[in-house]
């Protein structure tokens, strides 16, 4: 089976078993075993909601560490859009591209102009588009696994087009490869990201050998350097007007859910945020309901790349200031747009598509023998019939369905169902426990033994 | 087809009961995919799963619906307690419906629900009586040989 690198790590030594991350999970990808959390790889799509919900802050991201910088001989930042809206409105983006700088990159791209320039071509290639559809954003790479792993007929509907940061990246390296005498190679191209998934995205793209970034730099751990090097460099501050000249309209958008949308003023098209909402969005384009749609933008994190995980500012209030700086540059009238004709020509040569194929990752069956599955199928249906139905948890698997799949493929035990354990007790008041059942009780609970001594250690 | 060496699991459907419509299919297709079946037979099976469904839904008081599964074969046994169609042929014509407004609103009744179900179908049966109810028996190949 495939290896899947994921941006989320669980610390078991910090992991108090708490459950809240295997309730919150949207593809009931962890479980907690012995009192530890643990997430199956094939099943986790990097969302992050697992994350947002630890007690314990026991799970952590895997984005890169500033000093990741030092192994190449140029580096380039690129930050996603998300990052313009962490400021105030007195911090705008070429203030921030220029902090970047001081922090140590040799150069910054500004990536709502990319951003821009895809929407354009996005608008080229409805035009032209004869396939199934709608077509749904690649945008998000969270989404782009779940289409892989929960609706492998829809991965079809997948964007043929590149996503701004990977053609910025694959751009930025010809360029200053020419520019200096350098390899590509050489040179460091990052992404500062919202989310932690970006980085699997990068180490492990859905669909190519391999991404044209070298890393991702979390916001929330660049936030506080960069602000102290934008307020230190008072020399930046440039007139107010002047500022603006550079950011792109259509661009800025794309860290907002509906940004894309909304600047192509596409009349069919759609907007979803939050991984329930889109299940359910994807569900009726399964069953056909929504071919009049043209275009869906689907971003895991509510209101879009503003609400990821590692930003630093509230996702409404981000939200609210892409709106308004959205607002203040139709109100100027800047046009720091794409050129369309430029755009147009560039998409004939197939400039902004997709190196590779994106191939659906449906998950394991529970057997490759047909027969032997549709027998477990049957069997875990059998023993959910017999659960308490009350999908409680406290066996360590999310749902008593769940529960039931890890019995049929050994990975637990019918006797770690708490409910069905107690129930056996009552029913026979009289006798000690073991005595009937004994292959049910005398297992003990799965969640405190092996936290018994920590917990012990604590209350000393 | 017998469910010995198969699995068999029944779904109710209660007519009228739009909160849930759509959830049997959803339901059908998360088994197929569990077993490892092949996405385009998913997505057909799917697909005629939720048009009988959703013919329940509008029309019909209640009904059920039952998938067997074998190695070489998945079954869908649709029946339901309701007004029944009064004449099949014509109900099978893409385009014809008895929708209400109402319905037509939601997105339904453009006619194209049994012929759809048909079209994604190996094997397509349709009974009706008129007050009583229909039952629609369909059958989808999973080996490509059989076909």
């Amino acid at each position: 089976m495939n290896h899947y690198f994921h941006s989320i790590r669980i610390d078991p030594e910090k992991c108090d078993g708490r459950m809240k991350c295997m309730r919150a999970c949207p593809t009931q990808a962890i479980r907690v075993r012995n009192g530890t959390a643990s997430i199956i790889e094939e099943k986790c799509i990097d969302c992050g909601e697992c994350l947002t919900v630890c007690p314990s802050g026991a799970i952590v991201p895997l984005t890169d560490p500033v000093g990741e910088l030092s192994k190449f001989h140029y580096t380039v930042a690129i930050p996603s859009p998300a990052l313009y809206a962490q400021f105030g409105r007195q911090i705008l983006p070429n203030e921030i591209l220029a902090g970047l700088k001081e922090l140590g990159f040799n150069d910054t791209v500004d990536l709502a102009f990319l951003c821009g320039e895809v929407s354009f071509a996005i608008q080229e290639h409805l035009r032209e588009y004869k396939g199934p559809k709608p077509i749904i954003s690649n945008v998000c790479p969270t989404v782009v696994r779940l289409i892989q792993v929960k609706y492998p007929s829809l991965v079809d509907h997948i964007s043929p087009l590149d996503i701004p940061r990977e053609l910025a990246a694959r751009e930025i390296k010809k360029e200053k490869a020419k520019e200096h005498g350098l390899r590509e190679e050489e040179i460091g191209a990052f992404y500062i990201t919202p989310c932690p998934v970006k980085m699997v995205s990068i180490r492990q793209p859905a669909e190519k050998e391999k991404s044209y970034l070298d890393g991702a730099i979390s916001i929330s751990d660049i936030y506080g350097p960069l602000l102290s090097a934008i307020s230190g460099g008072a020399k930046h501050k440039a007139d107010y007007r002047e500022s603006l000249e550079s950011i792109c309209i259509l661009g800025i958008g794309w860290a907002i859910v509906g940004g894309i949308c909304r600047t192509l003023r596409l009349r069919n098209s759609l907007a979803v945020s939050g991984l329930t909402e889109i299940l359910e969005v994807f569900h009726d384009i399964e069953r056909g309901k929504m071919r009049h749609i043209d275009f869906i933008e689907a971003y895991s994190c509510w209101q879009g790349c503003v609400g990821g995980s590692l930003t630093v500012e509230n996702r409404y209030v981000s939200y609210n200031k892409i709106l308004k700086l959205i607002e203040t540059l139709e109100f100027e009238e800047i046009k720091a747009c794409p050129d369309i004709r430029e755009v147009r020509k560039r998409y004939a040569k197939k400039y902004f598509f997709r190196s590779g194929v994106l191939e659906p990752r449906p998950l394991k069956p529970l057997d490759t023998d047909l027969a032997s599955a549709i027998q477990k199928r049957k069997q875990k249906q059998d023993i959910y019939e017999s659960l308490p139905k009350i999908d409680c948890g406290a066996c360590g698997s999310p749902t008593c369905l769940t529960f039931a799949e890890d019995v049929v493929i050994g990975e637990a035990k019918l006797s770690d169902c708490l409910v069905q354990v107690a129930r056996a007790s009552i029913e026979r008041p009289g006798q000690p426990a073991g005595s009937s059942r004994s292959k049910i009780v005398e297992l003990k609970p799965p969640g405190p033994k092996a936290k018994s001594k920590k917990a012990d250690r604590r209350k000393r | 087809m017998t469910s010995e060496n198969g699995l068999s699991q029944v779904f109710e459907i209660t007519g009228r009961d739009f909160n849930r419509a759509g959830t049997i299919s959803t339901k059908i297709k998360e088994i197929l995919q569990e077993i490892g079946i092949a996405p385009s037979i998913i997505r057909r099976a799917a697909i005629a799963a939720y048009e009988a469904e959703m013919n329940i839904v509008m029309y019909a008081d209640r009904g059920k619906v039952l998938l067997t599964l074998t190695p070489t074969a998945l079954r869908l046994d649709v029946d339901d307690e309701g007004p029944g169609i009064e004449d099949i042929e014509l109900a099978m014509q893409e385009g014809f419906s008895t929708a209400t407004d109402e319905m037509r609103e939601m997105g339904f009744g453009a006619g194209m629900g049994l012929p759809n179900i048909k079209k994604n179908a190996d094997e397509f049966e349709i009974s009706s009586k008129a007050g009583e109810g229909t039952s629609i028996d369909i059958v989808l190949y999973l080996n490509q040989e059989v076909q």
